[in-house]
C-alpha cells in the first residue's frame, strides 16, 4: 500500500503545482513508482507544468462518475517510465466531484503506486476537502510573506483536525538576500509560528518559471538550486536523512535544521 | 403540622403570577420538604385554580441540573403552575471561580477561536488571526500574536499577560486597543495588559501586585 501526500497552502501562488510536480518527479528519479493527481478542477495547471497537456484523453471526474476506468484516465509521463499524471477536469467545478469518490480513487491509487502526490487547490472550501479526503500525509506550501504564512497557519489548524497528522513544511521561494536586510522573513520566524516540521526550503529560483513553461519540471535541471532543494526534500519523504540546504553560512540556522532531521 | 418548623419557602403572588423565594441557607433536603408540605397541605387553596406564572428565585443558591429537575417535578406535580424561570443570584458562584484557573494547551492557530468561561492560563501560542475570548483573565505562556479579549462579559478589571506579548489586537471588556497606535511592546519581558480609567495599559508582570491587591501576593520572610 503506497502513501497519499496532499500538497496544499491556503493561499495561492505561493507554488503548490511547481512543489507537486517536482516532488513527483524527483520521487521517480529515486525510483519510486509515482501518480501525481491534480484536484484543482476547473484550474488544472499541473499537466501543463508537467508537459503533458496534449496527451489528456480522460480525467478525474471522469473516473469518479464512471465514464472511464482509472487506469484509462492516467496520463504516463514522457520522461519516466513509473511516473503518472490524473489530470482535473478543466470543463467542470469543485463541486463537480465529492470527498468520498476523491478518497476511493486515492485509495484505489494506492495499491498500485508507491506515493500518491495530490496537488490541492487554493482555498479552504471543497477543493481542499476533497484533496485532503484521501491523504495520509500533507506538505503545506508557503513563501516567507506575511499573507501566505498566515494562510498556511490556516491551513494546518484544519489539517490538524483533520484525519491528517502532523503536517510537514516547505518554504518556498527564499531570496536571501531579503531575508539578510529584513524585507523577508527569516525561516526560523516561520518556523516559530506555525510550529510544524520543515521538510525543505526552496530558493527563489528562475529556472522553475523557465522550466514551468517548458513543461520541463525543474528538478530535471541540476544546475538549479530549486531543484536540488526539491530533490532533497524528495529524499526526505522516501526516509533519507538530509541536511537543509545552506543558503549561506548562517550557523545558527543551520543548527537548527540538523537537529530538524535528527542530525543534532 | 409539625413536620416543617421553619419555613424555607416563601410564596408570593404578584400581579401576573406566584414568586417562590426559597431560602438558600438551609439545607437542600430540608428546603425539597417544606416545599412539598406547602404544595400538598398549607398553600392547598392558593394553589389550584386558573393557570399561575411561577418564578422560582434560589437566593444565592448554586444547585446542579439534578437538583434543579427535583424542584421543577415538585411544583409539576400541580397542574395550575407554569414555571417560567428558575433564577439564582449568580455573584456567589462568580466569587468561587475567581480563583479558578483553567490550563489548556495548543495551538490557537489563525480562524480558530478559543473561548472559556472564566480564567485561562494557556500553554501555547495564539497564532496571527486565532483568537482567545475569555470571561475573566487571560495568560498565555507563549507568543501571543493574535488577538486576545479578557473580560468579554465586561469585566475591566480583567487582564491579559503574555510570556511573548506582540498581539494584533487586545480587547478587555468594551475597550479595544492595538499596537503599536496605545502602547509600546517593550519585548524580552513578559508583559501584561490591564484597564486604567478606561485606557488599556501595559506593564511588566513583575508590577502585577500593584494592581492585583487581592491576589495572593508572595512576600517571602
Amino acid at each position: 500500500m503506497g502513501e497519499a501526500i496532499v500538497v496544499t497552502s491556503g493561499k495561492g501562488g505561493v507554488g503548490k503545482t511547481t512543489t507537486s510536480a517536482n516532488l513527483g518527479t524527483a520521487l521517480a528519479l529515486l525510483g519510486r513508482k509515482v501518480c501525481m493527481v491534480d484536484t484543482d478542477i476547473g484550474l488544472r495547471n499541473l499537466d501543463v507544468v508537467m508537459g503533458l497537456e496534449n496527451r489528456i484523453i480522460y480525467d478525474l471526474c471522469d473516473v469518479a462518475d464512471g465514464r472511464c476506468r482509472l487506469n484509462q484516465a492516467l496520463v504516463k509521463d514522457k520522461r519516466f517510465e513509473e511516473l503518472y499524471l490524473l489530470p482535473a477536469a478543466q470543463t467542470k467545478d469543485k463541486n463537480a466531484i465529492s470527498p468520498e469518490q476523491v478518497r476511493d480513487i486515492i485509495l484505489e491509487l494506492k495499491k498500485e503506486f508507491e506515493y500518491v502526490i495530490i496537488d490541492c487547490p487554493a482555498g479552504i472550501e471543497q477543493g481542499f476537502k476533497n484533496a485532503i479526503a484521501g491523504a495520509d500525509q500533507a506538505i503545506v506550501v508557503t513563501t516567507p510573506e506575511n499573507a501566505a504564512v498566515r494562510d498556511a497557519d490556516r491551513i494546518i489548524g484544519l489539517l490538524e483536525n483533520s484525519h491528517i497528522e502532523s503536517p510537514k513544511l516547505v518554504i518556498n521561494r527564499i531570496r536571501q538576500n531579503m531575508v539578510k536586510s529584513g524585507e523577508m522573513l527569516d525561516i526560523d520566524e516561520i518556523i516559530q509560528v506555525l510550529a510544524i516540521d520543515l521538510i525543505g526550503i526552496v530558493p527563489d529560483d528562475e529556472h522553475v518559471i523557465k522550466a514551468a513553461n517548458s513543461g520541463e519540471p525543474t528538478v530535471m535541471n541540476p544546475d538549479s538550486r530549486a531543484a536540488i532543494a526539491y530533490r532533497n526534500i524528495a529524499r526526505r519523504i522516501v526516509g533519507d536523512t538530509v541536511p537543509l540546504m545552506l543558503l549561506d553560512g548562517k550557523p545558527g540556522m543551520f543548527k537548527r535544521m540538523k537537529k530538524f532531521f535528527g542530525m543534532g | 403540622m409539625g413536620t416543617t418548623k421553619q419555613h424555607h419557602v416563601t410564596i408570593k403572588g404578584m400581579k401576573d403570577g406566584l414568586v417562590f423565594l426559597l431560602d438558600d441557607t438551609c439545607e437542600f433536603t430540608a428546603l425539597i420538604q417544606d416545599l412539598q408540605y406547602k404544595l400538598e397541605h398549607s398553600h392547598q387553596n392558593i394553589l389550584t385554580g386558573p393557570i399561575m406564572h411561577v418564578d422560582v428565585k434560589l437566593g444565592a443558591r448554586a444547585i446542579s441540573d439534578a437538583e434543579k429537575e427535583e424542584i421543577l417535578n415538585i411544583l409539576k406535580q400541580k397542574g395550575n403552575l407554569l414555571i417560567r424561570s428558575i433564577e439564582s443570584d449568580e455573584t456567589e458562584i462568580a466569587s468561587v471561580s475567581e480563583n479558578d484557573m483553567k490550563i489548556m494547551t495548543g495551538v490557537v492557530r489563525s480562524g480558530q477561536v478559543l473561548h472559556h468561561v472564566g480564567n485561562l492560563l494557556f500553554l501555547g501560542d495564539v497564532n496571527p488571526g486565532g483568537t482567545v475570548n475569555c470571561t475573566g483573565d487571560i495568560y498565555v505562556m507563549g507568543s501571543l500574536r493574535g488577538m486576545a479579549h479578557a473580560g468579554i462579559e465586561g469585566n475591566v478589571d480583567a487582564i491579559i499577560a503574555a510570556s511573548y506579548f506582540s498581539p494584533t489586537q487586545l480587547r478587555i471588556a468594551d475597550v479595544i486597543s492595538r499596537p503599536p497606535d496605545e502602547w509600546e511592546i517593550k519585548e524580552s519581558n513578559m508583559e501584561f495588559a490591564y484597564l486604567q480609567e478606561g485606557h488599556m495599559q501595559i506593564d511588566k508582570i513583575q508590577n502585577i501586585a500593584r494592581l492585583r491587591k487581592d491576589t495572593h501576593i508572595f512576600k517571602g520572610v
